[in-house]
């Protein structure tokens, strides 16, 4: 358990690494904006090779990204098969009278959203998790969401929830597996019997395990209070995130990406979403 | 006084149930003074008030009566702000038993950060404040790592420079050994005693080992709520059946003293503390006329 990694991160050094985290947060966005722009055969053509382009820039071996994209295999399927049997087009493919029809139109749509689906989560993975660490992530959102706090939104306050919940991560799984393998030894088992026999199993695990996290947190928190933590106000930072050119370049080039991939839409090679 | 850094008057505690009913006192009128660049060891079993004692020193708990000077600021004479606590926990600093429930942040550096973040200084400084900090406790390389993948020893001493870095003038280490191993505990030991020696810093150790106490310059033995001896450690160690009366033990050296004593060995001195001491004053017996002499 020792070995647990956080998230996905995969240290490497690329110039996605490099971008500040606020950009990437704010390049992933717009990408998603992207992808919904994106309407004809043309532009999905240049979505494709952009995210083709972005792995290789970000030095992530292709493998793993497409290793964890096969828990999402199921909706992927899912989608594209009521693409292609509810859609209703002009160019039905199945003879008539069949009582199945299959339109064009649900054909391209089908492939329209698995491509959709596919580079849209594979983009934001490699802006988001594959090259942001966590704790550079939290940093981004806290100043990302700081205008937030004139609405009186604890920007800071979550932030540092969201930090310290990283941090205990690793600590509380040790943890969990002390107490199971504490209650295996004295004769619980936890691989055999029906789902409901499973979760009941769970629950001596589960309550041992809450009392010593509320018993950790009264701890943390009076030696927060000792370093003399009195929440955002006032408060110095060792870390600075700092915008350099390079972050507005890539910003702007992800602007014109989208005026580009709106302008495709209007060639009609293929076939174009109405 | 003025060389005195904390002074208590029948300093008391008493932990109110959740009613606010029934009290149960856990100190009884403490009255010490600790001066300016002293390392005192606070000695007790478990149960005896020496925590409390420690907590209300950094006013975690607000003692209920008696006085406390801290620093020459009387805490006890004017309403607590949190601009004077504030202020309190900047001079006063300290370091807990579970080295896991007292680490902030996942990366090391971050961690020692962030009590000087809290005070709000200048970003460059914190930078030279964190280096500093860590080289101090000899963990400058592990800057950039995880935590929790160190050792208890190793992340003590990553909780120790997180209050180095706060610039204290005094730190409490409560029961800060208590879950390390052998190995852990001494890199804890001898990052105290170089902040003690070097830093000037006055360091107040919890303990209930006795062989830390014996490291200190002086100890308080506190029992059920009161102050029970107060000296040097070769002071203390040489009221055997008081310590045991009240559950302590004397180190091992000692008891082997006592026990060639008992035996009818004459044995002179005081030097009870220290393996290297006892040595010595058997020695000295030994070579007293050509050899042990019995009384």
């Amino acid at each position: 358990m020792k070995g647990i990694s956080f998230g996905q991160y995969y240290p490497a050094n690329s110039v996605i690494h490099r971008l500040d985290p606020r950009t990437k947060v704010i390049l992933a966005i717009l990408y998603i904006v992207c992808t919904f722009l994106c309407k004809s055969a043309v532009g999905f053509g240049v979505l494709v090779l952009s995210t083709v382009l972005l792995v290789l820039l970000s030095r992530i071996p292709l493998r793993l990204i497409l290793k964890s994209m096969r828990p999402m295999l199921m909706i992927i399927a899912f989608t594209s098969i009521i693409n292609i049997f509810w859609t209703k087009g002009e160019h039905l493919l199945t003879p008539d009278g069949w009582w199945l029809k299959i339109y064009a139109e649900g054909l391209w749509n089908a492939l329209f959203m698995v491509l959709r689906i596919t580079v849209l989560i594979m983009a934001t993975s490699v802006f988001l998790t594959y090259t942001t660490t966590p704790l550079a992530m939290t940093d981004a959102l806290e100043q990302l969401l700081s205008p937030l706090k004139k609405l009186r939104f604890p920007v800071h306050e979550t932030a540092m929830m969201m930090s310290i919940a990283l941090r205990f991560i690793p600590t509380l799984s040790e943890e969990t597996e002390k107490i199971m393998n504490a209650q295996k030894a004295r004769g619980a088992d936890f691989s055999s019997g029906g789902l409901l026999q499973r979760a009941k199993a769970l629950i001596p695990i589960l309550i041992p395990l809450f009392v010593s996290a509320i018993g950790r947190a009264f701890d943390l928190a009076s030696a927060m209070e000792c370093r003399c933590y009195h929440g955002g106000e006032g408060r110095t930072r060792l870390r600075v995130l700092k915008y350099h050119w390079f972050d507005f370049a890539t910003m702007l080039l992800m602007v014109g990406f989208g005026v580009g991939v709106f302008f495709l839409n209007r060639i009609g090679i293929g076939y174009v979403l109405r | 006084m003025s060389e005195s850094f904390i002074h208590t008057e029948n300093l008391c505690f008493s932990y109110t149930d959740s009613e606010g009913k029934k009290e149960s006192p856990a100190l009884k009128g403490i009255s010490v003074d600790i001066k300016k660049g002293e390392y005192v060891a606070v000695l007790g079993h478990n149960g005896s008030g020496k925590s409390t004692f420690a907590k209300l020193l950094n006013l975690i708990l607000e003692p209920t009566e008696g006085r406390l000077v801290i620093d020459g600021v009387d805490l006890t004479a004017q309403e607590l702000t949190d601009e004077l606590i504030l202020q309190l926990r900047r001079k006063v600093g300290m370091v807990f038993q579970n080295p896991d429930n007292q680490l902030v942040a996942t990366i090391v550096e971050e961690d020692v950060a962030f009590g000087p973040e809290n005070l709000g200084i200048p970003q460059n400084e914190i930078r030279i404040r964190v280096d500093e900090a860590l080289a101090s406790v000899g963990m400058s390389e592990y800057a950039t790592h995880e935590p929790h993948r160190l050792s208890g020893g190793q992340k003590q001493r990553i909780a120790i420079a997180g209050v180095i870095a706060m610039m204290p003038q005094c730190i409490v280490f409560d029961e800060s050994t208590a879950m390390l191993d052998p190995s852990g505990r001494r890199e804890v030991l001898d990052a105290i005693r170089m902040l003690n020696r070097d830093f000037g810093i006055t360091v107040l150790n919890i303990t209930h080992y006795m062989n830390e106490a014996a490291l200190a310059d002086r100890v308080l033995v506190i029992n059920d709520g009161t102050l029970l001896l107060d000296g040097t450690p070769d002071e203390i160690f040489a009221q055997q059946a008081l310590l045991k009366k009240v559950g302590l033990e004397v180190p091992q050296c000692a008891e082997l003293i006592y026990a060639l004593r008992k035996a009818g060995v004459r044995i002179e001195g005081e030097a009870l503390s220290t393996p290297e001491g006892c040595a010595e004053m058997i020695l000295r017996a030994y070579r007293n006329k050509g050899g042990l002499s019995h009384e």
